[in-house]
């Protein structure tokens, strides 16, 4: 804990502060520990004549609710690596993060391209000494200098090096497909065909993944990031007119209108008065 | 119980055309038992941004302290105000910190941007953004407002139609839920002025 007298702010890591008090009102108070958003999931990856291809669908889910319908979970890591997060959402988007710009200044110390094994070290290695209380479970997927590469890497820290993946709660309805349709060295289009098959067999047979497909095309030297490149559930049920409400028709008991002021460039004249 | 429901809240953003609204409503209980009810969970971090705090009222407010801390080391710093963006992203640290014994909060972010282009966010209690072009809720009545927003929100509305919609939204929702309503705040903010109203609710 910090002795200062102001709190200034920390220089990274978990801080623990709470943990007593919650587990405190847990046990005495009687209360339920919070959940936290998920992201449900079906992703997979697989890899192809050329290079990688990821895929994911675009549902958030928070206990049975749907928090977001169109989500982002096939996160960029290296400009020839990417890769799709299913778990926890907040311990997919900042274990991605944290890897990815450690990723950068690797780059900026040595002046060479990532590889993936480097990315694939820098995940399993947090994930471990955590000892799967991060709650993330990624298939990532590039082309580096030494080719294309695919792996899975599960909460505890362990890792798998496949041609074809698929992770998250609709891994077994993906995995279907690609264990009965997949074959080595599938062209680019034949991959996407698939990846796409095998999300849209998790988005309708898993209740945790849903709305669209992500896809995300690696191969040397180019990447090709196709957002919501099918939309299977489209929205028809709201009339394009909406409803209207008639100006006056909330009951308000006060109002205060604040007019904002433009905002004076101060630096500018001050940098004018200097020079002079 | 879960934790979230011990005061009660309901929050909603939502955007307009070069403009955007954030509501909630009024009341501070402990569980069945209403303490105030002109309580403030919508924040100004400064003119264009705003920050809504919905979950256990003691966090809420330590929360909103340290983030307004760091915003003024930040203005120090840097002379400027934060982008909405930037803001969110330090929401979601300070949350994602504590990780394993989390603020039992789900904030929710609006602000104007460079060319006023509206921003809304929300996030877990663990800091796990979700950043949405229509509306975010938040709150013991989040269910009853995503169904009330999904129907009643249209894209590019007008500051009045949209000040008229959130209303709306945000006082059907709270009918159906218990732990949360007594009126409602609502700020809309447009590129040249704040209008801040107090709604009149059902006092029950």
């Amino acid at each position: 804990m910090s002795k200062s007298a102001v709190e200034l702010p920390p220089k990274g890591g978990f801080s623990f502060d709470l943990c007593r008090r919650n587990a405190m009102l847990s046990t005495k108070g009687g209360v339920r520990p919070p959940s936290y958003r998920k992201t449900g999931t079906t992703i997979v990856g697989l890899v192809f004549k050329d290079g990688v291809i990821l895929g994911a669908d675009t549902r958030a889910t928070e206990g049975p609710i749907v928090c977001d319908k169109n989500c982002e979970k096939i996160h960029y890591m290296a400009p020839n690596i990417y890769c799709c997060g299913a778990g926890t959402a907040a311990d997919t988007e900042a274990v991605t993060d944290m890897v990815s710009s450690q990723l950068q200044l690797h780059r900026y110390a040595t002046g060479r391209e990532s590889r993936v094994v480097t990315a694939l070290t820098l995940l399993k290695s947090h994930l471990f000494s955590y000892q799967g209380y991060v709650s993330a479970a990624l298939v990532l997927g590039g082309v580096d200098i030494t080719g294309p590469h695919l792996h899975t890497i599960y909460p505890h820290g362990s890792t798998d090096t496949l041609p074809f993946a698929t992770m998250g709660s609709g891994s077994l309805a993906a995995m279907a497909i690609f264990e009965s349709k997949y074959k080595e060295d599938l062209t680019r289009e034949e991959g996407i065909q698939l990846v796409a098959e095998a999300i849209c067999s998790g988005i309708f047979n898993d209740l945790g993944s849903g709305s669209n497909v992500d896809v995300c095309v690696i191969t040397k030297g180019h990447k090709e990031y196709l957002r919501n490149y099918q939309l299977p559930n489209p929205r028809t049920y709201v009339s394009s007119r909406g409803y209207s409400f008639a100006k006056g028709q909330t009951e308000v008991l006060t109002t205060k209108i604040v007019p904002l002021k433009e905002k004076e460039e101060a630096a500018a004249e001050v940098g004018d008065a200097m020079e002079e | 119980m879960s934790i979230f429901e011990y005061n009660g809240s309901a929050l909603v953003a939502m955007v307009g055309k070069n403009c955007f609204a954030i509501a909630s409503d009024r009341r501070f209980g402990v569980q069945l038992q209403t303490i105030a009810t002109d309580f403030q969970r919508i924040f100004k971090i400064h003119d264009k941004v705003f920050l809504g705090l919905s979950g256990l009222a003691t966090d809420a407010q330590t929360l909103y302290q340290r983030l307004v801390f760091r915003h003024k080391l930040f203005q120090l710093r840097e002379e400027r105000d934060m982008k909405p963006e930037t803001f969110a992203s330090l929401v979601s640290a300070i949350l994602y910190e504590k990780r394993f014994g989390p603020y039992f909060c789900q904030p929710v972010i609006a602000g104007l941007g460079d060319d006023n282009k509206p921003f809304i966010c929300t996030m877990d209690s663990i800091g796990a953004k979700e950043l949405a072009k229509d509306f975010v809720v938040a709150g013991t009545a989040s269910e009853s407002l995503y169904g009330a927003c999904e129907s009643m929100y249209k894209p590019d509305m007008e500051p009045d139609e949209l000040f008229e919609t959130i209303s709306q939204a945000l006082q059907a929702s709270v009918d159906r839920d218990c732990l949360s309503g007594w009126g409602g705040h609502v700020y809309v903010v447009t590129p040249t002025e704040v209008r801040e109203s107090t709604l009149k609710g059902r006092m029950d």
